[in-house]
Formats: C-alpha cells, structure tokens, sequence
C-alpha cells in the first residue's frame, strides 16, 4: 500500500457499519497532494460512504480521518462546516440549483462566503465559465437549457469559485456521451493541471477504468469496504489483484 | 441454532398491522419534532439571509393574494344568501351581516385560507425541495458549508406563519365586503341596520381569535410542506408521492388542529 509524507488526506483504520452492515472495513488509504487519484470499484463497495467521511458528512464507527492535517473527528458541526470550504465537489448530475443561471450558480459561494464585490464576483465568474469552456452566450442560461456537458462545466467552475484545496469528483462521466466523457476527462485533467501551483488535490470517484488510467496519477481499488489495489496508474492495469483484473478487463 | 421467523396465526395479523402503523406514526412524529428543533436552532444562528425571508413572503404571501381573495368574496357572498333564508324563517334577516363577519373571523377566514395555502403553497414547497433533494442540490450547499434546513426550510416556515395571518384578514375583509354587497344589494338589507348590528355584535377580540389561528395553521403547513420535502426518497415519484402527502398531512392538521384552538381561544378570550 502506497504511504505519503504529509498527504492531503489521511484514513486510519477507518470503519463504517450500519447495522450489521459493515460498508467500510479498516480501511487505510493516503491520499497525496497535488495529485489525481481516481477510487474504482463495483457499485455498493463503499465509494460514496468513503466520499461523504471525506466531507465529514457520516462520522466513523471507528478509525479516523484526517484532511489537510485536522483531524476531522475533533471538529464540531459549525467548524466541520467552515471547513468544508476546503473543498469542491463536482456531482454525479451537475447538481446546479435549478432556478439560477449558469452564472448566478458560479456566484453563489462567491456571495455566500466572500465580500467581492457585484462587479468583481460577475468578473470572476465571467472567468471561471470561459475558463471550462462556457461561452458568453451560454453564461444567463437557466441549468435545464444547457446539454449535460455544459452542465457539468458549469458544475466544475462553480466548485472552482472559492478556490478548493480538494476537488471531489463523484462519476463526472456518468449519463454522458463518449465525446462528452472524453471532453470532461480533459477538462479535469487540465484543471487539475492548471491549479498544480497551490497544490491542489483531485480525488475522483468512477467506473471508468480507462479515463482513470489515463487522467490520473494514482488509482485505487475499492472492495467490500477495502482498498484492495493502490497503484501509480502507469502501473494499475498490470496489477495481479484478481478483481483489478476482471475490472479492467470488462 | 439459527433463528427462525414464525408465521403469526390469522387472528394476530391485524393487530400486527395496527402496531406497525402505531410503531411508523410514532418513528414519523419523532423525525418531525427532530426536525422542528433543528428548524428553531438554525432560526437563530447567523447568517440571516434576509432576502430569502422576503423571496420567501412573495411566493407565499403575494401569490396567493388572487385566490385568497377570490375564494373570499364568493364564501362572504354565499354565506350572506345562505343566513338570510335560514334567518328570514325567523324574522332576524338583520342579523345577516354579524352572523357572516363573525363565521368569517373566527373560522372560515383561518381555515379555508389554510386549506388553500397547504393546497398551493405547502404542496409548492414539498415539491421544490424534494426535487433539489432528488437531484442532490441539498448535498451541494451542505457541501458547500451551508446548512439546508437553515436555507431552505427557515424562511419558508417563517414566511408561512407571517403570510397566513395576513391573508386570513384579506378573506376576512373581501368576504365582508362580499356579504355587504349581496345582502344591501340583492337581498334588500338595510345598509344602516346592516353595519350598525355588524359593530353591536363583532368585537376585535372575534378578529384576534381568527388570526391567532391562522398564525398557526401557517406555521403548522410550512413545517408539513418542508418536511416531506426533505424526507423525499425514490426520484420523481417520491417527490409526487410526498407532494400529495404534504397536501393531505397539511389540510387535516389544519382541521384537526381548529378544534383544539378553537375549544382553548373560547376559553381565553
């Protein structure tokens, strides 16, 4: 298993059962920063609860959780709250608030969280949709007129507006076309690229074994609550792992 | 020794039944107060985004002024035709207008302008947050750091038990104005005597009681419509299915609840 010297995020002995259930099973994982790590694995083997103890929004059984180097479990709600501005998170669907514009929804945690001014949040916002590729005339389109690439993008530079020290991606290419899958991927990549100064980390949750392969600087493999694989990706699809196999294979 | 699961004879199963729905009424009730306590707790936390409170005051307020008023001037109206025949049998068509004002005020105001804002408000607010529930817009602003029952419960609650109060007294006075009209113009009412037993037999007191009750209703309806929005589970069909319970849960709380004020507001005033 790949250990980092002061990593972005640090998972110890990590357990989360519901009931009977156990969804993760002392689970250690570093994640390094600056860098693109994408968690593979079959549905229910626990990427979504693993993502949500990364936010802090499901508290562990047991183990621990540390993000930026804070301990998540000695933060309360409100600074757990705060802290959460660390990070962006681009979903499954976009998750654009529906009665806004593609800009008014890059605006809102520039008007939530920052004392910009009108002129200089609408500026920064110009900025961040030309940056991932939304052209002007798309800028005053409510989210159900624009195609679910343009969605995505617009999901992205709204997850950008505070500038994140962790990028979240939960299936980014879910729903999408191949050329559409092959445009976000870039796009992800070249942001990831574009914000490598301040070290930002890109963690991404997927099922899309090649683009992993391709975008990322590690990948992971996640069974039954465990990280069975954890490789630099130039080396993942030579892994011995049976299950990697079969799911590079498919 | 592994355990088995025994069939419970026939005669058992009803009652089963009934405890299981006792068990989800109470489990139900639980997840409400939980959620009310949270309501209150994020009501006083800053930040107050005022301009929420007031988008909120439009939506639930303003754009029920139309059918409010509507629904208010043809009830003052047949209200008026209905106790002038009745009352005529026994020579006491003169009491037409405070009879009419005080149904109005002390119930119909409240309670149909309830009924009609659980219909188009509370159904509104259950379907708008379910879908941003479905479609994981709640799940951004939490990841955002933005608590959603403080952004989008609070100040539909708090809108909600403003505006019904101000609408029931809209009802109350087009219904009047209503009942006015048929009863001095097309049931031959004395306007002098009408208005004189209007201010000999109505007292503000009878006002108060409405809006004491509309304040509450207003309030017991937003909860109700955020509620289930919050609690949306299974896509677009959960968001149907918890829009028509919010409907149903808001407009028999309302009815349910008028009793208990009405028996508790007798006895203060």
């Amino acid at each position: 298993m790949l250990n980092f010297e002061d990593p972005a995020i640090r998972i110890e002995n990590l357990t989360k059962t519901f009931g009977e259930h156990t969804v993760l099973n002392r689970l250690n994982f570093d994640i390094p920063k600056g860098k693109i790590v994408t968690i593979l694995g079959f549905s229910g083997a626990g990427k979504s609860t693993l993502l949500k103890h990364i936010l802090g929004l499901m508290q562990p059984s047991s183990g621990s959780i540390s993000v930026l180097g804070n301990d998540l479990s000695t933060l309360d709600n409100v600074e757990l709250r705060e802290f959460r501005r660390n990070f962006g998170m681009l979903f499954q669907y976009a998750a654009l608030f529906d009665s806004l514009t593609a800009l008014e929804n890059v605006a809102f945690p520039l008007k939530e969280f920052t004392k910009l001014s009108k002129g200089e949040i609408e500026a920064k916002c110009h900025s961040l949709l030309e940056s991932v590729g939304i052209k002007e005339i798309a800028h005053n389109k409510l989210p159900s007129e624009l195609s679910g690439g343009m969605r995505k993008r617009v999901g992205l530079a709204r997850a950008l507006a505070l500038e994140p020290q962790i990028m979240l991606y939960d299936e980014p290419t879910t729903g999408l076309d191949p050329i559409t899958t092959h445009m976000v991927n870039d796009l992800i990549a070249s942001t990831s690229q574009k914000n490598k100064d301040r070290q930002m980390t890109s963690i991404i949750i997927s099922h899309d074994v090649r683009a992993s392969l391709r975008i990322s600087d590690f990948v992971a493999f996640l069974d039954r609550g465990n990280i069975v694989e954890y490789l630099p990706a130039s080396e993942f699809a030579e892994s011995t792992n049976e299950l990697v196999q079969e799911f590079v294979n498919l | 020794m592994s355990e088995q699961t025994r069939e419970l004879p026939a005669y058992l199963k009803p009652i089963e039944s009934l405890g299981a729905s006792v068990m989800n009424t109470i489990t139900g009730l639980g997840s409400f107060i939980t959620f009310l306590s949270k309501a209150f707790f994020w009501f006083v936390r800053p930040p107050f985004r005022i301009r929420l409170y007031f988008d909120q005051l439009y939506f639930v307020g303003n754009k029920s002024i139309f059918i409010v008023m509507l629904a208010g001037s043809f009830t003052g109206m047949v209200m008026a035709y209905q106790t002038y025949f009745g009352f005529k049998l026994i020579s006491v068509d003169s009491l037409v207008g405070p009879i009419t004002a005080l149904t109005l005020a002390k119930e119909l105001a409240p309670v149909l302008t309830g009924l009609i804002v659980a219909g188009r408000a509370g159904a509104a607010m259950t379907a708008q947050i379910g879908s941003m529930k479905v479609t994981e817009q709640i799940d951004a602003l939490e990841v955002m750091g933005i608590n959603g029952i403080q952004y989008l419960a609070v100040p539909r609650i708090v809108a909600g038990t403003i505006s019904l109060p101000m609408l029931s007294a809209l009802f109350l006075f087009i219904g009047n104005v209503g009942s006015y009209i048929v009863g001095t113009k097309f049931l031959s009412i004395d306007e002098a005597i009408y208005l004189s037993k209007l201010g000999q037999f109505m007292f503000l007191s009878d006002i108060w009681q409405g809006l004491i009750k509309a304040t509450f209703f207003g309030f017991i309806i937003s909860c109700i419509g955020t509620y289930f929005g919050f609690n949306v589970t299974k896509g677009a069909e959960g968001v149907g299915k918890a829009t028509n319970l919010s409907v149903v849960w808001g407009m028999i709380m309302v009815l349910i609840s008028d009793y208990f004020l009405t028996s508790f507001l007798i006895q203060v005033f």
